[in-house]
């Protein structure tokens, strides 16, 4: 029988712990439970956080299991059968926002777009699936990015492109405003990406809550946002709706 | 707020659906349940109609729990429905004494001369717009009364009801006092005339179909009753069958109008206006809408039996794939099909074919084919079979198509829509609405009511969604064709070689 690892069964260790805790863990409590140096525990839970097994609270430094791993049995997603479930509740939101309405998941550092609906007017207009947009500089991007860790992580390491001179380009001030977007449940990216461009975009979750795409609206500034350039609350209601009704369709929320 | 939404219970191939709609056409809430598809032998598909029955009760309630509205908010309710699809029960105690014979059930198949007493096919065509097919209700309703001598005694005595499945929801829905369709149903059970729109008493004698079990036919828009159940006080206000719904719902209301539903199969219907339009190519001329004092609006119908039944046959019979749209997933790990074809000849080839021997056949097979390559067929054959039956209308109706309107659940796949522009050459659009079907059906019953003044409104709420461009050049595409176009002569001939 071959050798054990001693880091593999410290590793697992670790996780069986943060998995029986109620709260985020400190390291001082992990190394303390292990019996093992801070700076060995360290090593190993930073490496588990950059494979993405553990989640690392911005403020406090705990630790707690990532929602990664929770999703690691599970089969993902199927892109086509996203658009599937997301067409009638996204033709909707274009109907009520009169705008172009949009759903996009994370894939590869970007956010792709996998359904986009034309906005309702005469218009030409050619179709956006397939086209992917930069996480930190649109609506659907930050939706994503303040709750998956998976594409977090994509904007710890390197720096953020400026599209325009609106892009938010400091981490922390991005940080910040992917708070917000937690605690308000809908992002916002105004001329960020494109100059006249405004987007507003709301998480979709699975049943299991864990989100796994976001649906919103783009378009021009001056019908997205009011005269001050802040984003219409009433629009950002509708997402807000669609979002929940994808997610409804998903099987967040249901009963049974 | 009084009235505020529009009810549409879509009674589909493969689910029962109750769906919500605003002023502006959008839609406010929808309940879904699947039912089971029996198929007792091959060849014949069985429904329970109880069990739809039932799935109605359910979702009518729950549709409007989730808008958090009730009964008194519904405006108008409109019913449709999968055509065709032969329902018998008890005119006393409500139950069906039969099995949901269902439009693609082909147990008719080899016997529709002997069930129609040896008419003339053409004076069939002649006087109810419809190819001798094992489709239409008539023959069906003839083949289960014929099938049992107590059945065909207790309809003789006038104890048995008929109805597809508008009547029978109907039916239920007001406690069993209603027993009506529409001319867009009646006009597919082969009973009905045409131009009189009324049932053919010589047709009836033809098919031994007693009157008495038949339904009064009522205008498609115009108010019915009251429902009783499961929820009291909702008008029922239309009546149309699914595919003239979604014509309506697609605001078709010209003459030259038409759109492609791809749904179970694929669907296509062109507007022909009062005018009872004669095909030159083996397509259907039927009711598409009718209204209290006004004429008949009647359409030309170039219908493909399996499209959406062909990726559902890829989930359930080969496991290719898990849900229907992973099909898309699947077809796109590979650039092309690889020279395979498929032509999902099931039942036969319908329009514009009418090869009722037919079979299904997978053609081009190599070493190299894989399941990526067999699912780009199934989707490229969903798009070719809507190229004949296009080609079929374009032919009857003298004109190029400049664009195609397509609705239905398989419009979600995209792959399927850049197919299609490519092999039509003509723009795909796809409106605001994909389920027209529903939307049609609440149009028709918000027209009757006054919810919606006029159909120049219903047009105002039609908005493009989408829209898809050829992206492959002649070449390609006639060369395309002409392989497919074999690949249907050999499902033919293996049809005739194997009935010798």
């Amino acid at each position: 029988m071959p050798g054990r690892v001693q880091s593999v069964e410290r590793a697992a260790a670790i996780l069986q712990i943060l998995a029986v805790e109620q709260e985020p863990v400190s390291l001082a409590h992990l190394a303390g439970a292990l019996d093992l140096a801070k700076t060995t525990v360290h090593g190993l839970v930073q490496t588990l956080r950059d494979v993405g097994f553990v989640d690392q609270d911005a403020e406090s430094g705990c630790y707690s299991v990532g929602a990664d791993l929770l999703h690691l049995g599970a089969a993902p997603l199927d892109r086509n059968e996203l658009r599937a479930r997301a067409i009638n509740w996204t033709d909707a939101l274009a109907g009520h926002t009169h705008e172009a309405a949009l759903v996009a998941r994370y894939e590869a550092g970007e956010a792709l777009v996998v359904h986009h609906v034309f906005r309702p007017d005469a218009s030409v207009q050619s179709l956006q699936t397939g086209s992917a947009r930069p996480l930190h500089a649109t609506a659907l991007g930050k939706a994503i990015l303040a709750h998956d860790p998976r594409a977090a992580r994509t904007i710890n390491d390197g720096a953020l492109e400026s599209h325009t001179y609106r892009t938010v380009v400091d981490p922390p001030r991005l940080h910040r405003e992917l708070a917000d977007v937690r605690d308000t449940g809908w992002a916002a990216s105004v001329e960020e990406w494109r100059p006249g461009l405004a987007s507003i975009a709301a998480p979709v979750r699975d049943r299991s809550g864990y989100v796994v795409a976001a649906v919103g609206i783009e378009g021009p500034v001056d019908s997205i946002c009011d005269p001050r350039q802040r984003p219409r609350a009433a629009l950002a209601e509708h997402v807000v709706d669609a979002a929940r009704a994808v997610s409804r369709e998903l099987g967040h929320g249901r009963r049974g | 707020m009084s009235r505020s939404v529009v009810a549409a219970i879509d009674q589909g191939t493969t689910s029962t659906r109750c769906l919500l709609f605003d002023h502006a056409g959008r839609m406010v809430s929808v309940a879904q349940r699947q039912h089971r598809q029996i198929y007792p032998r091959p060849g014949w598909v069985e429904h329970d109609a109880e069990e739809i029955w039932g799935l109605v009760r359910e979702l009518l309630p729950q549709a409007l729990e989730d808008a958090g509205l009730g009964p008194e908010d519904i405006a108008g309710l409109g019913i449709t429905n999968q055509r065709e699809t032969t329902v018998v029960w008890d005119r006393d105690s409500g139950r069906p004494v039969a099995p949901a014979v269902v439009w693609q059930d082909t147990r008719t198949a080899g016997q529709l001369d002997a069930l129609t007493d040896h008419l003339d096919p053409a004076e069939l065509l002649r006087r109810t717009g419809l190819p001798l097919s094992p489709y239409p209700s008539g023959p069906k309703l003839r083949w289960l009364l014929d099938s049992d001598a107590d059945l065909r005694a207790r309809a003789e005595r006038g104890e048995l009801l008929f109805g597809t499945m508008d009547t029978w929801l109907v039916w239920n829905l007001t406690g069993g006092r209603l027993h009506v369709t529409d001319p867009t149903n009646a006009s597919r059970t082969l009973l009905m005339d045409l131009e009189t729109m009324q049932w053919d008493p010589e047709l009836l004698a033809a098919l031994h179909v007693p009157a008495a079990m038949l339904p009064e036919i009522r205008p498609s828009i115009g108010e019915l009753a009251t429902t009783v159940e499961p929820l009291a006080g909702i008008p029922i206000s239309a009546v149309l069958g699914d595919q003239q719904a979604s014509l309506f719902g697609q605001a078709a209301f010209d003459p030259g109008d038409a759109k492609c539903t791809f749904g179970t199969g694929t669907f296509l219907l062109m507007n022909t206006g009062p005018d009872i339009v004669r095909s030159g190519s083996g397509l259907i001329t039927t009711v598409a809408v009718s209204e209290e004092g006004a004429p008949p609006v009647y359409a030309l119908e170039g219908s493909v039996a399996v499209a959406g039944a062909l990726v559902e046959w890829c989930r359930t019979s080969l496991s290719l794939v898990r849900s229907p749209a992973e099909i898309e997933t699947l077809a796109r790990t590979v650039d092309d099909c690889g020279g395979c074809y498929v032509v999902p000849a099931f039942a036969g080839l319908f329009a514009p074919h009418w090869e009722p021997s037919a079979q299904g056949i997978v053609v081009g097979l190599t070493g190299y084919t894989t399941k990526g390559h067999i699912a780009r067929a199934v989707l490229e054959a969903c798009a070719w079979q809507a190229k004949d039956v296009i080609d079929a209308m374009v032919a009857d109706a003298g004109v190029p198509i400049a664009s195609l309107a397509v609705d239905g659940g398989m419009t979600a796949n995209n792959l399927l829509m850049q197919t299609l522009a490519d092999v039509l050459d003509v723009p795909v659009i796809r409106p605001m609405m994909a389920e027209s079907v529903a939307l049609g059906a609440a149009y028709a019953a918000g027209l009757a009511v006054g919810y919606w003044p006029d159909r120049q409104v219903l047009r105002a709420n039609w908005h493009r969604a989408a829209e898809w461009r050829s992206q492959i050049g002649p070449v390609e595409r006639e060369r395309a064709h002409a392989l497919w176009s074999a690949a249907v002569r050999l499902a033919i001939g293996w049809g005739h070689a194997r009935l010798g």
